[in-house]
């Protein structure tokens, strides 16, 4: 009989399938994957390679590494890094060196392609693992990389 | 109107008429803002007219004006869930084009990667699938599986769906130290779980009604279509360039190319099923020996390709991609376009469609996996 | 006697003592009411937020935890969300039947909870005709829906409602027999003596093979009576966004979806009390130690336990299966559960002619 094998048939396939959601259901402690995003912030770990935003590394003396060659400038699909510079008289050697002013990003174009941070020649700008990235105003999400009254570390050329 | 007895047949003034409805551009079945317009008579279909470019962004165009290096990562937003395969596309074409041979650890881990990507494309596919067809659970566990693929990728490459992974010439970063560990043990996790995906929706009474015989896409029509991948797969026709043009590691590994006969809804679903097995069966081949080798060959600072024109096709989790690039000898390309899959894919879908009731039209788009970016670019 | 019968008296009692007999009967009405307008808000909140919560763990994940303990009170904050929100509607709706569609469902669903016994003497009005007055009531809501999808002014709100007229239609059919199977045993339309006949089994465990049959048959019938998955194509969110609440917002929209939860304790509360034994404690005949001990449970907690039961199978079928097609509902109705029921009715029929039944 078709009729009456189709019924069994299917209502078997049915409880098959209960029987799976059934499974985590009653063993929701244990298989629960959600996380409780802003409880845990404190804990959160990112992977090395994770891609936030743009951030520039200064050390103590308030220095960092970038020469303001513009290779990151360049590098960039978006438009979204722009380098003021000047060339600035060195007065130890008597010569004009390139010196960035600012170096600003504007995070509201950026991709996170990691293409700055790869032609970047001494390393100077790094990816962060920062991730809330939201702002009430789009002003807050152009920003200048390097801090007020940082210099060029010593003996970091490109 | 004229006036009868109460015996008399009132059927001339009585009649049916067909309506239209939009279906989108936001609708929860087309999966993004994809209009579509769909002639209805009862809950009968009885013409579909997709309107496209609602999420349209130009990336042909900004192509012309973006270098080479700069193109890649700009594939990654057109069919975001395969965008580790679309990268490859575009430094596969740049590579050949400059004659660059690179080296097989690169092959190999890009294959991985990619294979990887199919079945976390086939994995959200097969929750909202489900969800299409009114069984929500399907999502949450296909992305419970999905996560730890995007976790595989956020520790390689630092993204989980904008990958950017690839580079001309090679790739971005070596693979991480527990690439291997973690990728074994996602296998083992996953192959456990596509026996509970088969209990839950594939055997299912409700589910096997609702797609078999559906929506059947015929070869003939399908090929006028220029419809590719999974969805071409389901009706029988062998399409898989990772077969017929085997690219970066897909020579030195065994798969099947799955092939349906019937080229109805539950065809399409079986191939994409069966597709995750075959994945995950490539990965397994390649992972225990990943060869050593140089993750970068030397290009030079500034990409520039010979004028001429090249092509350069790869299979993503949705069909065939093809990326052609004409090359007057400068910085960026003179013209470059993507032979999207999702666009003829959607193309065929008045002829499929017609004659089936919204529900059944819900299904029938759900497994022609469609990115509505990928259609529109 | 009941704890809840002498309850009821006591307070029938305290009442005369203060008024005149008439003015007892009204300010007793009055009272009834307001105990199933509170029970009804109550009850539709706590369901949402079960539902929300055991969703939530078949769905591997944990569901509102913030608003109060567990997130208890989550759908209380909904609700009050709903309440202080503008209604926004078409400008083309016909804004009569607009406003009117949600009070069809919402009443009827309040018309029908009040038959059905809660413990002993604890239901609204305890009429002869009880079930009989139960499917009649139940389907009022059904033109609830229609009005709704009719006067939204919206296409995907009529297709919604157009499904849900023709599979409450037939729906109805199998919900009224599966219960008439039951009735063949008990030999009466009223729900306190369907009850009370259950005082040694439960009708499902007297009637054998036919009474189970009967059984999932009517908590088939009853999921697709609710519009829940799989039945719900009316609402059907893939295909149709809402369906026929596609148009409503706050506190009428509270109502659409306040109604599908109480329809869903209606059809559970039924089947808890026909075949279930109600509030009725779980007896055995012959074990007079073991029936004691259960009688010290509450009937309301047997009631209320057996309707939650019935309950968690139902949101258990929502999270499994998927959606029906229009056609296939049609199928299932009048080529599989209908002609099974005709057929169980005669069986059940010719058992309690021959006194097979316990």
């Amino acid at each position: 009989m078709g009729y009456f094998s189709d019924i069994y048939k299917g209502f078997k396939t049915l409880l098959t399938g209960m029987r799976v959601t059934g499974k985590y259901f009653f063993n929701a402690r244990k298989e629960i994957i959600t996380q409780q995003y802003p409880d845990n912030r404190s804990t959160l770990t990112f992977p090395e390679r994770f891609r936030g935003r743009v951030y520039m590394p200064h050390n103590e003396n308030n220095e960092h590494r970038c020469t303001g060659c513009q290779a990151c400038e360049i590098a960039c699909p978006n438009g979204s890094i722009e380098i003021v510079w000047d060339r600035i008289l060195n007065p130890d050697t008597g010569k004009k060196k390139k010196t960035i002013d600012k170096h600003i990003y504007h995070l509201s174009m950026c991709t996170m392609c990691n293409l700055c941070i790869i032609a970047c020649p001494t390393d100077a700008i790094k990816m962060s693992h920062e991730f809330e990235l939201a702002a009430f105003d789009r002003a807050d999400l152009t920003m200048v990389l390097n801090q007020p009254g940082s210099k060029l570390m010593d003996g970091v050329e490109d | 109107m004229k006036s009868g007895t109460l015996f008399d047949p009132i059927e001339q003034d009585l009649h049916t008429d067909e309506y239209k409805i939009n279906m989108g551009p936001q609708h929860p079945a087309t999966h993004g803002v994809l209009r579509l317009i769909l002639t209805i008579d009862g809950e009968v279909i009885k013409h579909v007219e997709p309107d496209l470019g609602y999420i349209h962004r130009s990336i042909e165009k900004i192509c012309e004006r973006d270098n080479y290096r700069q193109i890649v990562h700009l594939t990654d937003r057109m069919d975001y869930l395969s965008s580790h395969i679309n990268n490859e596309a575009v430094c596969l074409l740049i590579e050949n084009a400059l004659e660059i041979e690179v080296s097989d650890r690169v092959k190999v881990i890009r294959t991985i990667i990619a294979e990887l990507t199919r079945i976390s494309s086939h994995l959200l596919w097969w929750g909202v699938m489900g969800m299409d067809v009114g069984a929500l659970t399907t999502f949450m566990y296909g992305f419970r599986e999905r996560e730890m693929i995007n976790d595989i990728f956020e520790n390689t490459c630092g993204a989980r769906l904008t990958m950017n992974y690839n580079v001309p010439g090679g790739l971005m970063w070596d693979i991480y130290k527990d690439f291997v560990k973690d990728t074994k043990a996602f296998l083992r996790h996953f192959v456990t779980k596509l026996k509970e995906y088969n209990d839950l929706l594939t055997d299912n009474v409700i589910f096997r009604k609702r797609t078999e015989g559906v929506g059947i896409l015929s070869k003939e029509t399908a090929i006028s279509y220029g419809v590719t991948g999974p969805t071409l797969r389901g009706s029988g026709v062998s399409c898989d360039i990772r077969k017929l043009f085997p690219y970066s590691a897909y020579d030195k590994v065994q798969f099947d190319e799955i092939l349906m006969k019937g080229g109805d809804t539950f065809d399409r679903y079986l191939v994409r099923m069966k597709e995750m097995e075959q994945s995950v069966s490539i990965i397994e081949q390649l992972i225990d020996n990943i060869p050593e080798g140089s993750i970068l060959e030397k290009t030079r600072a500034v990409i520039k390709l010979p004028p001429g024109e090249f092509y350069q096709r790869v299979e993503t989790a949705r069909g065939e991609l093809g990326v052609y690039v004409i090359s007057d000898g400068k910085k960026s390309p003179y013209r470059m376009k993507f032979r999207s899959p999702g666009f003829s894919n959607l193309s065929v879908i008045n002829e499929i469609a017609v004659g089936h009731k919204i529900g059944d039209f819900v299904a029938i788009i759900s497994t022609l996996d469609l990115v509505i970016p990928d259609i529109d670019r | 006697m009941h704890g809840t019968e002498r309850f009821t008296a006591t307070v029938h009692e305290w009442l005369l003592s203060i008024f005149t007999a008439g003015t007892t009967h009204f300010v007793e009405m009055v009272l009834i009411g307001l105990a199933y307008l509170g029970f009804f808000a109550i009850a539709g909140l706590a369901l949402v937020y079960l539902e929300r919560r055991i969703a939530a763990f078949f769905q591997v994940r944990l569901g509102p935890n913030r608003v109060g303990p567990q997130g208890m009170f989550q759908t209380l904050a909904d609700a009050l969300k709903l309440v202080a929100k503008e209604p926004i509607g078409t400008k083309k709706a016909d804004s009569f039947l607009y406003s009117l569609a949600p009070y069809f469902l919402i009443i009827s669903s309040l018309m029908a909870i009040s038959v059905i016994p809660m413990g002993a003497g604890f239901s609204g009005f305890d009429i002869d005709v009880g079930v009989f007055f139960l499917i009649a009531v139940s389907s009022i809501g059904v033109l609830g829906i229609l009005i709704a999808g009719w006067g939204s002014y919206n296409k995907y709100a009529l297709i919604g409602a157009l499904r849900s007229g023709a599979q409450m239609i037939s729906y109805e059919l199998s919900v009224g027999l599966s219960l008439l199977t039951m009735i063949l045993l008990v030999g009466s339309l009223r729900f306190s003596d369907i009850v009370q006949s259950q005082s040694d089994y439960w009708l499902i465990f007297k009637g054998h093979i036919p009474a189970l049959i009967a059984f999932i048959i009517f908590i088939i019938s009853g999921t697709a009576e609710s519009n829940r998955t799989p039945f719900d194509l009316v609402e059907a969110e893939s295909e149709l966004g809402a369906g026929f609440h596609s148009e409503y917002s706050g506190i009428q929209f509270a109502f659409f979806f306040l109604s599908e939860f109480i329809n869903m304790f209606i059809i559970s509360a039924v089947a808890a009390t026909v075949f279930w034994g109600g509030w009725m404690p779980l007896h055995l005949g012959g074990f007079s130690g073991f029936n004691q001990t259960m009688d010290y449970i509450p009937g309301p907690i047997w009631f209320l336990g057996k309707t939650g039961v019935i309950i968690f199978l139902m949101m258990w079928f929502r999270w499994t299966f998927p959606r029906l097609r229009i056609d296939q509902l049609m199928k299932l109705e009048w080529k599989y559960l209908l002609p099974l029921n005709l057929i169980n009715i005669l069986i059940m029929a010719f058992v309690v002619w021959m006194g097979w039944h316990l």
